[in-house]
């Protein structure tokens, strides 16, 4: 894997133009719209997702992530890391 | 909605042929060989009725085809009005006919993504299977204005024997024009690429070293660019779910307005097309016969009735099965178990069997006028 879709903690993962998160309202469900692509996101994805703005860095999105769900910190940044490395590869999310 | 209508999945994308109208001749063209005049195109607010209808029916992408989209002097209007109803937009351009500010504007107007064709690597051979001189830097030109409007870019590169040879070489060119997605589609044989089948279509042994140097490159550009690559149908074991199954993900609609379950569907006899003119699109993706003509597995005869992909491919191709086995009910012919597998063997086979490939092959180029034939 190139250095491109590697994450670093100060990494501001942001979904690139070309990319969007939509509820569809006919579906009843969270998408990711991309060139040729949709993938249904779940709600661990959408509450990722949200929170890449460009902005925020990785390690303060799962920062919020852990506060906001109490949940493991460890745990929080490992799911993170896969779905955006996964993306990155995809070219679905700049890191 | 009737019950039945519940089980029909909501369409995901509508291709919209905005015109048929287009500066290039590419032998390979998708576009029937009756092309549809100008005069019969479906004016701006018609285009925005549809959609409109089409956002509201579910469709998540609307793809602008044709020809040429940017021949429309309305594509920004249209544009514009797609993204303020919520649909994900993407141009399908050949690159001659934008300019730098109709760019910038179809940016400003919200365009999502621009898919950019290429015709080959090396200029000379790109114009020449274009059949426009100049072609190649003009689209050189059309990625740069592309890129700099900040819009993501896919290079699409339709594969034949005249550039077979570098396929990789035009993975690694939508590289270099900062293309973050490259499609390298193996010519498929319907309309203008079945009438040029002979000059096109390379050798079982080109077509296997072009596939395997660009999935090579996967590898090499992961992260940077994606490849989507389709491989060549009459060198394969089983068909493609093309489509992703008839009336199942998606509809074209002709620059006139009628609704097809596939670009090529026309050449199936006895299906009748509704016109958006005349029928909502909700209509027509549940309540039309030919939407529902080859949808889910009904219709099916064997090899495909008792076979356990039927919902994987689906019995492949409608129009190839046509085609080739001379009905549109039969398998895809691509398939090993069909029946009609041998006559695509065959096909392959000639052109493996010629003894010298002719790399600059004459071609029937996509004119407004299919040429009389020679006899």
């Amino acid at each position: 894997m190139s250095e491109e879709s590697q994450t670093t903690s100060v990494s501001r993962p942001r979904l690139p133009r070309g990319v969007r998160l939509k509820h569809d309202e006919t579906r009843g469900e969270w998408l990711l719209l991309a060139p040729e692509r949709v993938i249904k996101a779940d709600a661990i994805a959408v509450a990722i997702l949200q929170r890449c703005d460009g902005i925020a860095t990785f390690d303060a999105i799962v920062d919020d992530l852990a506060a906001a769900f109490s949940a493991d910190r460890g745990r929080v940044e490992a799911d993170v890391r896969a779905l955006l490395e996964n993306l990155a590869a995809k070219r679905m999310v700049d890191l | 909605m009737s019950a039945d209508a519940k089980k029909i999945p909501t369409p995901v994308g509508l291709l919209a042929e905005l015109t048929h109208r287009c500066p290039l001749g590419c032998p390979y063209c998708s576009n029937p060989l009756a092309l549809e005049p100008r005069a019969d195109e479906l004016d701006t607010a018609s285009w925005k009725d549809i959609f409109s209808q089409a956002a509201a029916l579910g469709v998540l992408h609307a793809h602008f085809s044709g020809g040429e989209p940017a021949a429309r002097r309305d594509l920004v209007e249209i544009v514009a009005h797609c993204a303020k109803v919520g649909l994900y937009t993407n141009l399908i351009t050949s690159g001659v006919g934008l300019t730098q500010a109709l760019v910038k504007e179809l940016a400003d107007a919200g365009l999502d993504h621009a898919q950019l064709s290429i015709q080959d690597s090396e200029a000379e051979s790109a114009d020449r299977i274009a059949g426009y001189s100049g072609a190649f830097a003009r689209k050189r030109a059309a990625a740069e204005w592309i890129t700099q409007a900040g819009l993501p870019l896919t290079v699409n590169a339709v594969i034949h024997r005249a550039n077979v040879a570098r396929a990789g070489k035009m993975v690694e060119f939508a590289v270099a024009l900062g293309a973050r997605r490259v499609e390298v589609a193996h010519t498929q044989y319907y309309g203008w690429a079945m009438i040029n089948r002979a000059a096109l279509m390379p050798t079982a042994a080109q077509a296997e070293a072009a596939i395997a140097e660009v999935e090579a490159l996967r590898k090499t550009y992961a992260g940077v660019i994606v490849i989507d690559h389709v491989i060549p149908d009459y060198h394969a074991r089983y068909p493609k779910a093309c489509m992703g199954g008839w009336g199942k993900r998606g509809l074209n609609v002709t620059p006139s307005g009628k609704a097809l379950p596939c670009h090529a569907a026309e050449t199936i006899p006895g299906l009748e097309f509704w016109n958006v003119r005349e029928h909502s699109l909700e209509d027509i993706w549940f309540n039309s016969a030919a939407f529902n003509a080859f949808r889910g597995t009904d219709w099916m005869r064997e090899p495909c009735r008792s076979c356990e992909r039927k919902t994987i491919d689906y019995g492949g191709c409608r129009c190839q099965a046509l085609t080739l086995a001379g009905d549109a009910r039969e398998a895809d012919p691509v398939c090993h178990l069909s029946p009609y597998h041998a006559k695509v063997a065959e096909i392959g086979e000639v052109a493996a069997g010629s003894k010298e490939i002719d790399c600059e092959p004459a071609y029937v180029y996509r004119r407004v006028k299919l040429p009389e034939p020679a006899e």
